[in-house]
């Protein structure tokens, strides 16, 4: 199930948090669908402070040394705390909004800086919202 | 409409009081009460991009909300208050004397709290300044989302409801 770089398991890209068990089921997806659930760390945030919240985050992305940082609502406590975060670190990108087809083009796009790859995966999933019927 | 929802809650705008709480009451704006907020221009733009676009978002400070509460109340549209501590919506309920009911929604885990329920942890000088608001004829209820059961103050203190 998980992919291995050299030998061990593959250094995390990203940073998934969200609501509840939004992001532990999201990345548990990904590895089902393509065996690359170890390229992200997984975070909930349940009954954390906002103060609790990030530095959760800060200390994971002090941890892994990822760039990227997805979250479920752009109203939720992850975001808000994520978006300080982004603010004193430039290098970092944030993406709100993280749908399952965003993570799988992500995990894939191995060509770019992950930085690159939130973003061309964030276009791929906005365009996976598709509406079917009248 | 006036105010439906006044709310204490640690995380101020985020999913419960945009979408949990904000679409059942159809809220159409919000009041942020907070001095720090209302006194950083990058805190308010924070906040302000985690609002919808249908919902007004207005910052305040203690003082200003205070004066303004009037107009609030009178506004036809339906509202949600929101403060980020129990202090502060202490000192607005003893400035405005015409508050109904707080709801206490989130107030979590720090130093020198106590778990009451499983996401209003407190301080004794918490307790006490809850007890003063209901004192004040202030219906104090604790209720994270809608769908749960609104707990009354004394519950809430006595933590028979974790």
């Amino acid at each position: 199930m998980s992919e291995m770089n050299e030998g061990g398991p593959a250094q995390p890209r990203a940073i998934v948090v969200g609501h509840g068990e939004f992001a532990g089921g999201l990345v548990s997806a990904v590895g089902q669908i393509c065996g690359m659930a170890d390229k992200l760390v997984v975070l909930s945030m349940m009954g954390m402070t906002p103060e609790g919240i990030e530095e959760m985050i800060r200390e994971q992305v002090a941890r892994t040394g990822v760039q990227v940082i997805f979250t479920d609502l752009p109203a939720g406590s992850a975001t808000t705390a994520a978006r300080r975060i982004v603010k004193d670190d430039p290098r970092l990108v944030l993406v709100s909004g993280v749908n399952l087809a965003t993570l799988l083009d992500f995990v894939f796009n191995n060509a770019v800086p992950p930085t690159e790859a939130a973003r061309t995966a964030a276009e791929r999933g906005k365009a996976s919202l598709i509406v079917v019927g009248r | 409409m006036a105010i439906q929802l006044y709310r204490i809650d640690d995380r101020l705008i985020h999913g419960q009081v945009v979408v949990g709480w904000g679409q059942p009451l159809n809220i159409r704006f919000l009041v942020l009460v907070d001095d720090m907020v209302a006194g950083s221009d990058w805190e308010k733009d924070l906040y302000r991009m985690a609002v919808p676009p249908e919902m007004e978002i207005i910052f305040n400070d203690v003082q200003t909300a205070i004066r303004e509460h009037a107009r609030y109340a009178s506004d036809p549209r339906p509202g949600l208050l929101l403060t980020g501590d129990i202090e502060s919506m202490y000192r607005l309920v003893k400035g405005v004397k015409a508050i109904g009911s707080v709801n206490l929604g989130g107030i979590h885990h720090r130093a020198g709290r106590s778990e009451k329920l499983r996401y209003i942890f407190l301080t004794p000088a918490e307790e006490n300044e809850l007890r003063e608001i209901e004192a004040a004829g202030v219906e104090v209820t604790a209720q994270d989302v809608p769908s749960s059961r609104a707990v009354p103050l004394p519950e809430v203190l006595q933590g028979a409801a974790r």
